[in-house]
């Protein structure tokens, strides 16, 4: 492997362990925080890739620019789904027990499935982005790397960013970091949990269909793509320790690094290779590594 | 005898004469759902009977069923009931053993997800190496034969599958009434309890796990056999999900359970497919069978086994107190 290839593929891990860490750390915070085992996080993911593809002929004929405004709509739509959702239905999963959960969420799984096939059917589509991100960059003689994953990598560590400074130096992230090692005493404290509730899962579900948006020009839009998010991400979660953002981080990364490089050096066993990692870690650690 | 006794007689002697009625694609369909019912038998013994919540009961049953082909004879005699029966379980069998050994160490949420990892590895090896055909799977060519019994025989298959059927049945049944299966039952409601008084749970959890594989290893043999051809789909996680489905949809912690959500998922598959009944909605039959499992969990939180004594409950209030289904944790 020379140099440039080499370059490409860090890259690129960096760029997928960045894209599900936006996924994994919005289901690392509804598990850790509410307790609710969320198989449909993965359909975020798929709505918000249908959102980036649905949305950019609507909206590009009220404000123009056709990807950053559907992001920017698809952002607060997913904003008012999540508050919605939360409100009407993962609400009354609370205190039910953690294999209910899984039943209702997995029945939410085919629903949101056969809607998404309903509403804008069952072809692979793909998304295009503004000119200016389209380009590439040369690496040397024959190689190049695309601009836009440079920018999806960029983003990503953007949010990751903003959300580190909520958790650690904000109200609202002082009391999700409560939320998370003690519910109950955070209720005693006088803090309104139904709404912080409220706000965490918007918040998780807004950063998994934003996932979704950007990731959707590079992997394109087709059935089934929440599903298989949704296992690597419940991998990430768990391998990081449940409830831990700084975990999520980490594992993200580190699978990224594991499934990317796993492709290129050992083909044939790159499917096994992320599932080997976990066992592993969790053997070593049995709950995650950030988890005390 | 109790009536829920009576169900299972009942039960069993409907499905026996079941052929006799059906034409072949009723007895088929009914073929089909009793293995899967077998399957979730399997898993009920993990997840309703000892605690143990596993993902990943679908490897046991890929393998058994991925086995019974691989280990059949390359010249073109058909292999011995018994003997790829055996092929097919050991496996199975061995696999849940590593896998038991090593997940059995985690607790809660983790436990799932390494079963599922576990089951995850099993399914990319048959999914990316030549080993099993990789996707396009494998077919079977001879079906097993043993003196006068012929799998190739649709009635005689039929009578293989009741048959493993009511023996897994009965046989477990009486397990959990032994020794060993009030151990598991005690460690389901409380394992530290158990190890104070001083039991080593492991070895049973480990049993346990080991058993429930070679269940469903059987299972997937008779699926193999059943259909003639295997691919990787029968090791997704989406199968394993779906048994989880069937037997918390039938009632957790009750063997009948098992059976009752299996045929009620099945049938609901089945019902929801129809494109007599549903006309051109029945190509998003999953729109519909999402809905119904949320709404069965929603208002009939213990199954459908508690659904006699719940309509009971409504409609001429609490009766017979001994009837009432009590929260999982006291059945012991």
């Amino acid at each position: 492997m020379d140099l440039a290839t080499f370059l490409i593929q860090c890259l690129n891990s960096v760029q997928y362990g960045l894209l599900l860490f936006l996924v994994a750390s919005g289901l690392t915070l509804i598990f850790g925080i509410m307790g609710v085992i969320n198989l449909a996080h993965g359909s975020f993911y798929m709505i918000g890739a249908y959102m980036a593809f649905a949305l950019a002929p609507i909206v590009s004929t009220i404000f123009g620019g056709a990807f950053f405004s559907a992001l920017a709509v698809g952002l607060v739509l997913s904003v008012i789904l999540g508050y919605v959702l939360e409100w009407a239905f993962f609400s009354y999963l609370y205190e039910r027990e953690h294999l209910q959960q899984v039943l209702m969420t997995y029945g939410l799984i085919l629903v949101f499935e056969e809607l998404r096939s309903i509403l804008v059917g069952d072809e692979v589509h793909g998304v295009t982005v503004p000119e200016w991100l389209n380009g590439t960059l040369p690496l040397n003689d024959v190689m190049t790397y695309p601009v836009y994953r440079l920018f999806m990598s960029g983003v990503c560590l953007l949010l990751a960013a903003v959300m580190w400074i909520v958790i650690t130096r904000t109200r609202l992230g002082m009391m999700i970091r409560a939320g998370t090692s003690n519910r109950e005493m955070v209720q005693s404290l006088g803090i309104d949990i139904t709404l912080l509730y409220r706000i965490v899962f918007a918040i998780g579900v807004a950063l998994a269909v934003f996932a979704g948006m950007i990731a959707a020009p590079v992997s394109s839009v087709y059935p089934g793509m929440g599903n298989s998010v949704l296992i690597i991400c419940f991998v990430v979660v768990v391998i990081g320790g449940i409830g831990s953002i700084k975990g999520a981080l980490i594992a993200a990364m580190l699978i990224g690094l594991v499934d990317t490089f796993g492709k290129v050096l050992l083909p044939q066993a790159a499917g096994v290779l992320v599932y080997v990692l976990m066992a592993l870690i969790l053997l070593w650690r049995p709950n995650g590594i950030f988890k005390n | 005898m109790r009536h829920k006794n009576y169900f299972v007689l009942v039960f069993f002697a409907l499905l026996a004469l079941w052929p006799l009625f059906a034409g072949s694609y009723g007895a088929d369909l009914v073929a089909k759902i009793m293995i899967y019912a077998l399957l979730a038998l399997s898993l009920e013994l993990l997840v309703g009977s000892t605690g143990l919540v596993c993902f990943g009961q679908a490897a046991f049953f890929g393998i058994g069923a991925y086995s019974a082909i691989l280990l059949a004879p390359s010249d073109s005699s058909a292999p011995l009931v018994w003997w790829s029966l055996l092929c097919a379980i050991a496996p199975a069998a061995l696999y849940a053993l590593l896998v038991g050994a090593l997940s059995l160490r985690t607790q809660g949420v983790y436990f799932i997800m390494v079963t599922l990892a576990f089951s995850q590895m099993a399914y990319y090896v048959v999914h990316d190496t030549p080993l099993g055909g990789g996707t396009d799977g494998i077919y079977l060519y001879v079906k097993p034969a043993w003196g006068w019994l012929n799998l190739d025989n649709s009635t005689h298959l039929y009578g293989m599958i009741w048959l493993s059927l009511l023996v897994s049945f009965l046989f477990l049944s009486q397990l959990l009434r032994s020794p060993f299966g009030r151990a598991l039952a005690g460690i389901r409601v409380n394992e530290q309890r158990m190890k104070a008084i001083g039991f080593s749970v492991y070895p049973y959890k480990l049993t346990a796990f080991t058993l429930s594989g070679a269940i469903a290893g059987w299972a997937g043999y008779l699926f193999a056999i059943k259909d003639g051809y295997v691919n990787p789909e029968l090791l997704s996680w989406h199968l394993s999900g779906s048994v989880l489905v069937m037997i918390i949809l039938g009632g957790l912690g009750y063997m009948r359970g098992a059976l009752l959500g299996a045929f009620a998922f099945a049938l609901l598959q089945e019902l929801f497919q129809a494109e007599a009944v549903f006309g051109i909605y029945a190509k998003h039959w999953h729109l519909f069978l999402g809905l119904t499992i949320m709404t069965c969990v929603g208002f009939m939180p213990h199954g459908l086994v508690a659904l006699p004594t719940l309509l009971r409950e409504r409609l001429f209030g609490a009766g017979n107190p001994e009837d009432l289904v009590q929260p999982l944790e006291e059945q012991v």
